[in-house]
């Protein structure tokens, strides 16, 4: 059994140590490229959402290099990626795509249903798979400690593109690492090497916020690069939406004392019901960047997600309400850098002087 | 508020085509005036695309559109946040999130009953608790309260039984011949699409989609009577048993979680199983997320067994020509096919 999965971001490290703590083998796909999303649109319904397109041409893409088995997340409801793997399936059956799937998601009639499936899954004894887990888990938190100092530290390095290179280095040490001292190292090492880099201004010109749909947050190919493009226009991106919280938020259900979303508590009384997707978290979050000061919040999601025009459509409430300048990007298949660029210069003049007006 | 009668506004557009006669007649027998927004016209769709955000689906901007005609004219509105109607199913996260998208959109908004429906885990108590909710807002409770609800859900099951049935009967129909209300306007309620037999020979085609997208003549540009003319017999879901609906949608290997994509998709199931529907026409709406799998899924499936599938997507600017050649090439195309 040869498993692959779908790419968001930089999940493919900690969903590789997972799988391979199971004692599978395991395929990571090519990474996400324009060519990944041709093939995926190609066979996949037409107004379907982006991350869907994108995943196939993942599987389609793995299945060259020999994967036959897919391991994905879903869901019940009622956002759409919990049918995302049955519509997949009918395709690669349609297509003649021969491979087996295994959906990882919370269980219909009873819990022995996501039990059935991981022991199906593991090749080694429970204690193993579950080293294997805790090791993918410090991955996460390694990986998105990373994110964050990168972030903070694109906007003000004087030559840009060093801060990435060290970052992208980073992630494939990470990726081979096999202990959590090794991680801690690896973190500690790049982070100073990152800040002893030269600089040309010693802070951000603005901060901005990204809320939003996960995978179009995450993932920078369907982004487009849209936070290394802010940083290097000397904007420090911020934002709540990191792979280790979302394992923490939804897997251990907040248990650990990690930063969480809050939308319940901040959201209302824009909105004041959970929407599915990251519809609530979104509204929640930028309440939350108001009250933090931010200069403004860029909302991204995938051209038809239901949740998130949900939350867009509340936004100008919230703007009215805070202040703050909220721009809302849909992306998909058709969005060009060009008209990305322009976009994110335009709101970032609009922010620089409304912020020269405020301060005088 | 007891000196004065309430007016309370109902738009008519999305689950007004599915619950309307219970809702009319729950508020009616609280002695609450019911007023129902117009048919869906120009000038409602034209106020819904300019307040809505371009990104929303067609249905969603004409409610939009519905509620600020009604904006000025009632004293509270009646949008509940309908969740889930039935266990383990959701409707869609629009109409979940869509009393606060009306509030920072339609200005000056009148109070809103946002009641909560949600029947996801414990349909009968989820039920019982929004019927409550709904009527102690505007503080009505207790012994009326239980006869209106009763009174409610037996006319709603007449007219399901009744639009089961199709026109068979020439029945006319149920929202206006038993409502008391001279608000309730009497042109394009739901559940008239005529869906009679029709002259010897005709080819049976099966019309599937939300109820607000075919019963909205406006919208649909009324396709179910253009196919009637071009020779067709006219199939709804709403003309299907519930249960065949759902024993259809066992056979598929994941249970579909929302409501109305296991109608369409349990209407297709069931329709490509019997002979004598020789094609399908799936209508939705241009941003329809649901849709957006489901329909796919669904021809998929219709054509593994062969049968004709049109899918006709509308958004606000889509033309009528356009639409009547689409129509009119399938109609002429069926007979070959099916006589072949």
């Amino acid at each position: 059994m040869k498993v692959t999965f779908p790419h968001m971001g930089n999940v493919w490290v900690i969903l590789k140590t997972f799988l391979a703590g199971m004692g599978l083998e395991v395929i990571v796909p090519p990474p996400c490229t324009r060519r990944t999303l041709e093939i995926g649109v190609r066979q996949a319904p037409e107004s379907a959402c982006l991350p869907l397109k994108v995943n196939l041409g993942n599987f389609l893409e793995a299945k060259s290099l020999g994967a036959d088995t897919i391991v994905m997340a879903g869901g019940v409801g009622p956002c759409r990626i919990g049918y995302y793997a049955q519509i997949q399936r009918e395709i690669l059956q349609d297509m003649g795509c021969d491979y087996e799937m295994i959906v990882l998601e919370p269980p219909d009639v009873h819990l022995s249903e996501v039990w059935d499936k991981l022991k199906y899954l593991k090749r080694r004894p429970w204690r193993k798979v579950l080293q294997g887990f805790i090791l993918a888990w410090y991955k996460a938190c390694a990986v998105d400690a990373l994110e964050q100092e990168v972030m903070a530290l694109r906007p003000l390095e004087a030559k840009p593109g060093l801060v990435d290179a060290l970052y992208r280095k980073a992630i494939l040490q990470i990726d081979a690492a096999g202990s959590k001292r090794q991680l801690r190292k690896i973190v500690r090492e790049t982070v100073a090497e990152m800040v002893a880099l030269p600089r040309q201004r010693e802070y951000p010109i603005l901060r901005i916020g990204v809320v939003g749909e996960i995978y179009t947050v995450l993932e920078p190919m369907v982004n487009l690069n849209l936070e290394k493009r802010l940083g290097a226009m000397g904007v420090e991106v911020v934002r709540k939406l990191f792979i280790s919280r979302w394992i923490n938020d939804n897997l251990f259900k907040g248990i650990l004392p990690l930063p969480s979303h809050h939308a319940e508590k901040l959201a209302p009384p824009f909105l004041n019901h959970f929407v599915g997707g990251h519809g609530w978290e979104s509204v929640g979050d930028t309440v939350a960047f108001a009250r933090q000061g931010l200069d403004g919040v860029i909302q991204l999601a995938p051209l038809t997600c239901m949740p998130e025009i949900v939350a867009h459509s509340v936004m100008p409430a919230v703007q009215q309400a805070t202040g703050l300048p909220v721009m809302t990007i849909y992306l998909d298949e058709q969005t060009g850098e060009a008209g990305l660029q322009t976009r994110l210069e335009a709101f970032f003049d609009m922010l620089q002087w409304q912020k020269g007006k405020r301060t005088g | 508020m007891k000196n004065k009668k309430l007016r309370l506004g109902l738009p008519r557009a999305l689950f007004y085509y599915y619950y309307a006669p219970w809702w009319e007649t729950f508020w009616q027998a609280l002695g609450v005036e019911v007023v129902v927004s117009p048919p869906t016209n120009k000038e409602i769709m034209d106020l819904g695309v300019s307040l809505a955000v371009a990104e929303a689906c067609l249905p969603v901007k004409i409610y939009y559109g519905h509620t600020a005609w009604l904006a000025g004219q009632v004293d509270v509105l009646f949008v509940p946040r309908l969740v889930s109607v039935e266990k383990k199913s959701f409707i869609c996260p629009k109409l979940m999130g869509l009393p606060d998208m009306l509030r920072a959109a339609v200005k000056p908004c009148p109070p809103i009953i946002d009641t909560v429906i949600n029947c996801v885990r414990q349909p009968q108590e989820g039920l019982a608790a929004a019927v409550e909710d709904m009527a102690g807002r505007v503080g009505f409770r207790g012994r009326e309260v239980q006869s209106a609800r009763e009174a409610a859900q037996e006319r709603y099951l007449c007219w399901l039984e009744r639009q089961q049935m199709g026109r068979a009967n020439g029945a006319t129909d149920l929202t206006s011949a038993s409502a008391a209300g001279a608000a309730v306007s009497e042109t394009g309620k739901p559940g008239l699409i005529d869906s009679a037999p029709a002259q010897a020979g005709s080819l049976k085609v099966g019309l599937v989609g939300h109820a607000y997208l075919i019963h909205d003549r406006f919208l649909s540009m009324d396709i179910p009577a253009k196919v009637k003319k071009m020779g067709g017999e006219i199939t709804l879901p709403e003309n299907l048993p519930p249960d065949q609906i759902a024993l259809a949608c066992r056979q598929l290997p994941k249970r579909l979680f929302w409501t109305l994509g296991q109608k369409i998709m349990g209407s297709v199931l069931s329709l490509i199983e019997q002979d004598s529907i020789a094609g399908i026409i799936h209508l939705t709406a241009f941003g329809c997320g649901p849709d957006s799998l489901v329909g796919d899924l669904a021809e998929r499936y219709a054509r593994r067994r062969g049968t004709p599938f049109l899918l006709l997507t509308i958004d606000e600017h889509t033309g009528e020509a356009g639409v009547n050649t689409r129509l009119e090439a399938f109609m002429d195309m069926l007979p070959r096919r099916y006589s072949a």
